[in-house]
């Protein structure tokens, strides 16, 4: 434990519901494990200092910014990445249906952020109105959409997921 | 926009953090990371040793000893503002937190980590000064506990030694039927304040001021009690015209200046913010004592 401290580690994460072990340098982010180590290259780098929202993903199912964490420090926990939204059947999660069908994303680059922010948000706040969706996703850049689209899906995903049966 | 190499050490204890504060030459330690974790990857800063603190479970935790809160270091922002005890009784406090950062970094961020970083802008460090909060401070020689007025000690300059850290903060709770008030001008929801404002105010039966905290956040290189406009609302029966003179007291402020904002733009904000927050402090103050308006 105190030791001399460490430069590199043996870690084990579970990812996406998989143990996931490999030897990780200390100073390797979160983001860089995901994309580099395990090849889960669905999690998005941007501007890696905490302020594009878009390397978020899932740890132990709250929202955090991956490049703000080092790999070490997920040692023993949980993270849900875009990858692993979707069921294994590949049927999307009402999210990413919402998201197609609104136009929810355009180039794509903020979407993996903006969904695993969503999906905490909406078991937070599972009726929320245009607003605290705007407020919910402030951390999360998107230069194509203006937004609009990504609400309008996000009010959809909520009506589906409270089981409300009125999505088109 | 990799972190620089270091050795990496994670405590399960404060004894055991304290001993390493101590032998190591040149250790930054980790809180939430989401200020120093930018750094890093800015190698704005390049430590030899990273002491990270997210393993010692006694750091975290809100209780209430007396009329005190005290809340650990390493709390997150997102259970204080979810805590049934801060909710009831420190409302201020989750209305301020609902103006750090985002939900991401809310959900990792430490009320701790933004005490020691320190930044003049930052909700925390407003709230804690409005409270006279008293921050307790670990070291080798053992516990220390230092008030907020002195634990500010200039720009992003927090009053410990190197080889000391901070335990805990205690908020006195302000009486039960309190008004309160967190206002902040920003240029987007999350960005850093160009001003904050958080009021305390209690009335007396007669509905006069009672007591009276206002605090500005962004202006200067510390938070900056009011303290000529407490001086003239306590003991006052309180209108909107006695709120405006109060205010006005910010045309005095020696706001900070930087690229985008000038001092005089600080000053005219801090002004508004004040008068604002001062009403609707004064107004939840009469609804906590179930008076007429």
């Amino acid at each position: 434990m105190s030791d001399g401290g460490c430069a590199s580690r043996s870690i084990a994460v579970t990812v996406n519901g998989s143990v996931c072990r490999a030897e990780a340098p200390v100073r390797l982010t979160l983001s860089d494990f995901l994309r580099q180590t395990l090849h889960l290259t669905g999690t998005h780098l941007g501007c890696e200092h905490g302020v594009c929202g878009a390397c978020t993903v899932l740890v132990d199912g709250r929202a955090m910014r991956s490049c703000l964490m080092l790999a070490v420090q997920a040692d023993g926990h949980q993270v849900t990445t875009i990858e692993g939204l979707a069921a294994p059947d590949g049927s999307l999660h009402p999210l990413q249906a919402a998201f197609c069908r609104h136009h929810g994303l355009q180039c794509g680059f903020c979407t993996p952020g903006l969904l695993t922010t969503l999906v905490e948000f909406l078991k937070d706040c599972p009726d929320p109105t245009a607003a605290e969706i705007r407020e919910a996703i402030s951390g999360n850049i998107c230069r194509c959409t203006g937004y609009d689209s990504i609400v309008a899906a996000t009010i959809e995903a909520a009506r589906a997921l409270r089981g409300d049966g009125t999505t088109p | 926009m990799k972190p620089p190499a270091f050795l990496y050490h994670d405590p399960r204890s404060i004894d055991e953090a304290v001993a390493l504060l101590a032998r190591l030459d040149n250790a930054r330690l980790l809180a939430g990371g989401q200020s120093l974790m930018p750094m890093l990857n800015m190698r704005y800063v390049l430590p030899d040793h990273i002491i990270d603190l997210n393993r010692i479970e006694a750091l975290a935790g809100v209780r209430q000893i007396g009329e005190t809160l005290r809340i650990g270091a390493m709390t997150r922002q997102r259970d204080i503002a979810e805590h049934p005890l801060v909710r009831s009784r420190l409302p201020l406090m989750v209305e301020a937190l609902g103006h750090v950062g985002h939900r991401q970094t809310r959900n990792r961020g430490t009320i701790g980590g933004s005490l020691c970083h320190l930044d003049p802008a930052a909700e925390l460090v407003a709230v804690a000064a409005n409270l006279d909060a008293t921050i307790e401070i670990v070291g080798p020689k053992g516990a220390r506990l230092l008030p907020m007025a002195e634990f500010a000690l200039g720009f992003m300059t927090p009053a410990i030694a190197p080889d000391e850290m901070v335990a805990a903060v205690n908020l006195p709770l302000p009486a039960a039927r309190h008004g309160y008030a967190f206002l902040e001008m920003a240029r987007r929801h999350g960005d850093f304040a160009i001003v904050a404002v958080a009021v305390v105010l209690t009335l007396d039966p007669a509905g006069r001021i009672a007591t009276c905290a206002i605090t500005l956040g962004g202006a200067a290189a510390v938070p900056r009690r009011m303290a000529e406009a407490e001086t003239m609302l306590r003991g006052a029966a309180p209108d909107a015209l006695l709120f405006g003179r109060a205010a006005a007291t910010a045309r005095a402020v020696d706001a900070l200046e930087d690229a985008q904002v000038p001092g005089w733009y600080r000053r005219q904000v801090a002004e508004t913010l004040i008068e604002r927050a001062l009403a609707t402090a004064h107004r939840r103050a009469v609804a906590a004592n179930g008076m007429a308006s």
